[in-house]
């Protein structure tokens, strides 16, 4: 019964995104309020009905209801419950579900922060996220619907991947969703400041907020899920270029541009154009890698099933979404004019350089991912792209856009002059470059790879020390700077951060594949790891072997690593529980690799020790808290304020936080 | 600068940087894009000697043997129809299993041993990896094409 519940609240749900799409837009066209005035109970009305059906499958999934096939599929009666749950988005039908469900959640968002704004703004905005939605819940009830019956029921499940049983799978899906679907606030923006065609600056102050949110999330989703591949695929590694990593890094790519891209329209009203090309890829993006990673197109853990059936609905989607947006942009475009000038050594400048090379890294990752799907589709036969491609394309472009990032802020808006930027970032300059050649030395290790990404990274940290000095000493203390401007620096220093990570780790790391017998000693990074045997474990679903390995630091022991080998009962898929003993400089890391036969009790053991491998997602853990920072601004708690004040739009309001923030400008 | 260089500049500079950047991707894709081949194409010698390549198939049974040192492995990939010998050095990935799929990325040694740099055997027990099941496919294919041709004689 309550799987028909969750089916019939998916048809209402269909209904009712219908109405939103279809009738605000219609509204705002024709200035007829009464419509327009749809756009937010019905999409309240949504939210509850795909809500339900979440609910639904959820209390399916907890019942363990086998009667329904996707619970069939993707649980087992042993599964602990929170797993059971998790496995809502193990699946394809069901991370179709929580996409959806996640849409809805920031349809409500906008429905309900969005009060000062103009009313055909909203129910533009709202309009196209129900036409999204509309997509979405027609895939899912005509191709992939997650209520299906299995009939007879099955006596168990086949269970949830065992890769996926894991706290940090829990989250990370739906933090990477909640970035995916997070952009299509900003392109509904976009979309709608296109059709309303009024794409000033107050349409990109309404949609900062929302980016930057959107932005967060999927910036915290990526870090989950490299830390997730770095502890459970047990080989070490925290990024692979897989096919369905790039997925959601090119999204974030062209939201980082886009972030950046909005401050100048925001603030000096140019790239108007282009920040709403921007907009429309980020959200582009966001669906292929959906898609992608849902599809079963690509090779991977995430792929799920193939059903040519899907694979046309997604094509069609894909190009009607992208299609339509850019031929409302070209159609609009002349409209949009030029907006502010500046010259060529000028902060916008350099911010439309960073945008330029963050979207060629988005556009030299899409290439290489699609490269062998194209291939394959027109014959030329199967091949693939390995990750030297990437990193060969990565670091030369990535390189200028640190220095850059370091210029960005010491360079004045409009019109600055380069003996003035050199005068403020001379100092930065030498440090950086000093630290870069000695340290190393002292390390242990001099490569110009190492030096190169410690430049990068005291670059970025000396020259914020530096900007910071400067503002401070101008205007008004620490407490003079404004929240945005805190942000942006956290989020940069964070960066700076993240590359000290990477590079200590792809300079220093030490891996061992060995064999070991009992009481055997391996040395990795002034470590010795002393392996004790394995002995016979059992967990709820599993049953395990579990070693013991000593680490010993100048012959004291110092602390105990449990790797595992799990052998999990209901699908019988082995899997590999890698010890990590984590720190602040350095992670030690033991996994099991398979017993030796007939060599009592050896076995193959990976002993890697992994310097600062932790900044890797210290760095992004940062950047996320700039964003949040930059959220807490007081120009968006004054909007707040003016809203509990008084609900009509008043555009006087919105200029005064403007100036106040204007000290982060000139 | 009068508008109209600096047009001509901010032109000349786009230009510029997407030339490099084009060329740069070009650059690496040329010498690190692994082609793929079923064990029947590299029995006919069409794999190439000495670049890395990728070849897929099924793990045949009871053909795995390790070295005295634990980590070296020898194993036999085959698409039914040809089978060759791999040898790797390192550990093998969960999923790998005799009689199962399995994905080898690696280079074709002088002695015709597939040196393989990686292994990969990712998914649950019954996925087959779409290279090595299109290896299994073309074989099968030709098989059924000697069948024929055989019977037509």
């Amino acid at each position: 019964m309550v799987p028909e519940i969750g089916h019939f609240a998916l048809i209402i749900a269909l209904m009712l995104a219908i109405l939103q799409g279809v009738l605000p837009i219609y509204g705002a066209a024709r200035s007829n309020a009464v419509l327009m005035g749809m756009a937010r109970p019905v999409a309240i009305g949504q939210f509850v009905f795909v809500a339900t059906a979440f609910g639904c499958l959820a209390y399916a999934l907890l019942t363990s209801d086998f009667s329904v096939l996707y619970v069939a599929e993707h649980s087992n009666s042993q599964l602990p419950a929170h797993y059971r749950f998790a496995a809502l988005w193990g699946g394809h039908e069901g991370s179709l579900l929580l996409w959806t469900f996640l849409l809805t959640v920031w349809t409500v968002a906008v429905t309900q922060f969005s009060k000062h704004l103009p009313q055909e703004m909203v129910a533009r905005v709202i309009g196209v996220m129900g036409l999204i939605s509309v997509g979405f819940l027609t895939f899912m009830l005509f191709t992939s619907n997650p209520f299906e019956r299995l009939l007879p029921a099955a006596m168990d499940g086949r269970d949830l991947n065992p890769l996926l049983q894991d706290p940090g799978m829990v989250i990370h899906p739906p933090m990477l969703y909640m970035g995916y679907v997070g952009f299509s606030v900003a392109f509904a923006f976009a979309l709608s400041a296109l059709l309303g065609g009024k794409l000033d600056a107050t349409w990109a102050r309404w949609s900062r907020p929302w980016t930057t949110v959107a932005w967060t999330f999927l910036t915290l989703g990526i870090a989950l899920g490299s830390g997730w591949a770095y502890y459970e695929l047990g080989w070490g590694g925290w990024w692979f270029w897989d096919p369905v990593e790039n997925a959601s890094f090119m999204p974030w790519l062209a939201g980082t541009a886009l972030i950046h891209s909005l401050a100048v329209t925001e603030k000096r009203g140019a790239f108007k154009s282009w920040t709403v090309l921007l907009a429309i890829s980020a959200f582009s993006l966001s669906l292929l890698g959906t898609f992608l990673v849902r599809s079963g197109v690509l090779t991977s853990v995430h792929a799920f099933a193939t059903d040519p059936r899907r694979g046309i609905f997604i094509l069609a989607f894909l190009v009607v979404v992208i299609g339509s947006s850019l031929l409302l942009f070209a159609w609009r475009a002349p409209k949009i004019g030029l907006g502010g000038k500046f010259e060529l050594v000028s902060r916008e400048s350099f911010l439309l350089s960073n945008n330029v090379l963050l979207s060629v890294a988005a556009a030299s990752v899409f290439l290489g991912t699609l490269y062998p799907l194209f291939m394959d589709a027109l014959g030329f036969g199967k091949l693939s792209v390995g990750p030297p491609y990437f990193n060969t394309v990565f670091v030369p472009l990535m390189v200028p856009m640190v220095l850059l990032m370091g210029l960005g802020p010491a360079a004045r808006w409009k019109q600055s002059s380069v003996p003035d930027i050199w005068v403020r970032v001379r100092w930065a300059f030498g440090a950086s470059l000093v630290i870069a050649v000695l340290l190393p030395f002292i390390l242990g290790k001099w490569t110009p790879l190492i030096a190169l990404g410690l430049m990068l990274a005291f670059w970025l940290i000396s020259t914020a020390l530096v900007d910071l000095r400067r503002r401070m000493l101008r205007a008004g203390g620490i407490k003079g700077q404004s929240r945005s401007y805190y942000g942006m620096q956290l989020a940069h220093f964070g960066v700076a951060v993240f590359i000290i990570g990477v590079t200590m780790v792809k300079g220093y790391e030490m891996e061992r594949d060995v064999r070991m017998s009992p009481g055997d000693t391996v040395q990795a990074g002034g470590y010795s790891f002393r392996f004790d045997g394995v002995r016979d474990l059992e967990g709820p679903n599993y049953h395990a072997r579990q070693g013991r390995v000593v680490i010993l630091e100048d012959g004291k022991p110092v602390g105990q690593l449990f790797p595992e080998k799990r052998q999990y009962d209901a699908s019988g898929m082995p899997m590999t529980e890698a010890a990590i003993k984590t720190g602040l400089f350095r992670d030690l890391y033991v996994s099991l690799g398979e017993p030796i036969p007939n060599s009592g009790g050896a076995w193959a053991v990976r002993v890697y020790y992994k310097p600062f491998v932790d900044w890797i997602w210290g760095g992004c853990v940062l950047m996320a808290f700039g964003g949040i920072l930059a959220l807490s601004d007081r120009r968006y708690r004054i909007h707040a304020k003016k809203k509990q004040e008084s609900h009509a739009p008043d555009n006087t309001a919105h200029v005064a936080p403007e100036t106040a923030t204007g000290s982060t400008t000139a | 600068m009068k508008p109209r260089q600096k047009r001509f500049a901010f032109i000349v500079a786009g230009i510029a940087g997407l030339g490099i950047a084009v060329g740069l991707v070009l650059y690496a894709l040329k010498d690190n894009v692994n082609l793929y081949f079923t064990p029947t194409q590299v029995f006919n010698k069409d794999a190439p000697v000495g670049r890395s390549f990728r070849i897929g198939g099924l793990v045949v049974a009871n053909s795995l043997k390790r070295e005295q040192d634990g980590l070296t492995v020898h194993f036999e990939v085959t698409d039914t129809a040809k089978t060759m010998p791999v040898v790797y050095k390192g550990i093998l990935p969960d999923l790998f299993k005799e009689g199962k799929g399995v994905v080898a990325e690696g280079k074709l040694g002088d002695d015709g041993v597939f040196h393989a740099a990686q292994v990969l055997a990712k998914h649950d027990e019954n996925y087959m990896p779409p290279e090595a099941k299109e290896a299994l496919d073309e074989a099968k294919k030709a098989a059924a094409k000697a069948a024929a041709a055989a019977a037509t004689k």
